[in-house]
């Protein structure tokens, strides 16, 4: 049986500005002022993180464990989610959320704490220091950073299969969810003749199984620090995705993986199609093909373009769903949306790309590109392409040209200022929230599956929360109406 | 109606759906190009002066 794809997507936002152009401080004054401006600052607890466990078992020669940075600005915030610095970018880390049409009410959650952030600096900072924050994944200059979404998957599944099966989705799904990019940026796009890419991020790709995720990235990121039970799940942390600003494409992207994984876990990998011989060049090769006809070999010489693997697994899903349903992943209504809109998107790239401009980032940016160019008669490079590329993530609603294009909402502004206060509660987010709102001066320190208080007396107490589909309002609602202080909520939690 | 004539009227009829099947493209053709246009000018008032510049001093340093 397939378990509750719980799912998140986490973002380092690209920051310019602020004092001496210094990332790192103009990232910390960002994080800062938001948490100022809210009630409370609760510190992160790094007890439980462990992002140099392999899901191989073993540590690959010359791979090196992430690094934790505790010195840097890190809180938690009422709707239960993490607003950090991560190396020198912003990050915002979405509350664990139970289906893709959630997380993606929370990725949106999430431009708008950026947003609120960088007004609430701003304020403070002189005009020539004034902080700006891109919903991007790089500098043009062969500087990435990332948006890794995160799935709950069952523990069952051997890693192997894991690798087997979503490797075809994780080189192709670009065509439909891609945010696109102006021209190249690495050595490994060199020799191909494009000014226009599909996906920004895929060029940063160089191995297929690993354990980095800022040197040598995998498709597959091998990091095994499930922040739950891992007896009885893994955490399957997926770093080659793009900063969509379209929420449709942030559903496709999400529900088409949540289902995939589903039908994994229920079917196994031998329905899947099987994955290209050369991965790496795989996804590199769909990125910088805009034409969605170059086709690559699988191991028996059978070739497929990316749109020819999104198809196959649309029908694969498509199937699943028939014959499971798709609980684990949403409710019907919802996994028909899912379904639907796949479809739409993967004909609309090839047959009317105009049709799907108002989902699908990387058309939306290439028509004004292409548009701008030939109005202007500029060349493929030009810097005010560029910089219509760079501006098309900004997070400010003035200056976004996202904002412009017509992009199509799923949630009304309403929904998104309500998810940015409020967790989701339909997992343990619900009880951080809850935690986080209603006792900010008695929590010493909060993570993912775990809070620690201060109840005045006695040790510290730390209170798990290992099973990231408890915790919800369901189970815990009428736990927080009976204990209005902290002492008598972890007294009940102990009794 | 003689066959000729059947078939005559069957292709005019045709090529009547087609016509209008391409002023419809067309029609809507434009109206998308009339929408990119109004699109540029608004992207024109809002993009960063110096793209030269605004380009060049984005720069990041790696992350995840």
């Amino acid at each position: 049986m397939a378990i509750e794809k719980i799912l998140g997507i986490e973002t380092e936002y690209g920051v310019a500005g602020g004092p001496d152009y210094d990332p790192t401080t103009a990232s910390s004054i960002i994080v800062n002022a938001y948490a100022q401006q809210g009630r409370t600052r609760i510190s992160w607890d790094f007890n439980d993180e462990s992002p140099g466990t392999d899901a191989r078992g073993v540590l690959g020669v010359g791979a090196l464990a992430p690094t934790i940075e505790t010195h840097l600005a890190n809180t938690v915030l009422t709707n239960a989610a993490r607003l950090y610095v991560d190396h020198a970018h912003p990050e915002y880390s979405s509350p664990e959320c139970a289906s893709p049409a959630q997380a993606t009410l929370y990725d949106q959650a999430g431009e708008e704490v950026m947003r609120r952030a960088q007004r609430a600096a701003n304020e403070t900072l002189p005009e020539e220091l004034k902080i700006k924050l891109y919903k991007n994944n790089s500098d043009g200059k062969g500087n990435s950073y990332g948006t890794h979404e995160n799935y709950l998957v069952a523990r069952q599944v051997e890693f192997a299969d894991v690798v087997r099966a979503m490797v075809p989705h994780f080189v192709s799904r670009q065509v439909i969810v891609g945010a696109g990019k102006v021209g190249s940026e690495t050595d490994g796009a060199r020799g191909f003749d494009h000014d226009f890419q599909l996906s920004a991020r895929a060029e940063f790709f160089e191995e297929v199984v690993g354990l980095e995720t800022t040197l040598k990235r995998p498709i597959i990121n091998t990091r095994d620090e499930p922040h739950s039970d891992a007896e009885r799940f893994r955490r399957l942390h997926v770093i080659c995705g793009d900063a969509n600003m379209s929420p449709v494409a942030t559903f496709v992207k999400l529900g088409s993986t949540a289902l995939l994984l589903a039908a994994l876990e229920d079917d196994g990998p031998s329905r899947f199609p099987s994955p290209p011989a050369l991965p790496v060049r795989a996804i590199r090769e769909f990125s910088l093909d805009t034409t969605l006809r170059h086709a690559v070999a699988d191991e028996e010489g059978r070739t497929r373009s990316a749109w020819d693997y999104q198809d196959e697994l649309w029908h694969l899903a498509q199937r699943y769903v028939e014959r499971h349903g798709g609980d684990a992943v949403a409710k019907a209504d919802e996994v028909r949306e899912i379904l639907n809109q796949w479809r739409e998107l993967l004909d609309g790239v090839r047959d009317e790309p105009d049709a799907v401009a108002d989902r699908v980032d990387w058309v939306a940016k290439r028509r004004i590109v292409e548009g701008y160019r030939s109005r202007y008669d500029l060349g493929p490079y030009d810097a005010k392409l560029r910089a219509i590329d760079l501006q098309y993530h900004d997070v400010s609603r003035d200056k976004s040209l996202a904002q412009r294009v017509g992009l199509r909402e799923i949630f009304s502004d309403e929904q998104i200022r309500h998810a940015v206060v409020h967790a989701p509660e339909d997992t343990r987010a619900y009880f951080r929230g809850q935690c986080v709102t209603r006792f900010p001066d008695d929590i010493v320190s909060a993570n993912w599956d775990s809070i620690v208080f201060d109840v005045g007396h006695g040790p510290l107490q730390r209170i798990p929360m290992m099973d990231p589909a408890r915790g919800t309002r369901a189970l815990t609602g009428s736990l927080f109406e009976q204990n209005s202080t902290a002492v008598a909520l972890v007294a009940a939690l102990n009794g | 109606m003689t066959e000729q004539e059947r078939i005559q009227k069957q292709r005019t009829e045709r090529t009547r759906e087609e016509s209008e099947d391409v002023s419809h493209v067309a029609k809507k053709g434009e109206q998308l190009k009339g929408e990119l246009d109004d699109l540029l000018d608004e992207i024109d008032s809002v993009l960063e002066e110096n793209a030269e510049e605004f380009v060049r001093n984005y720069v990041q340093k790696g992350g995840q």
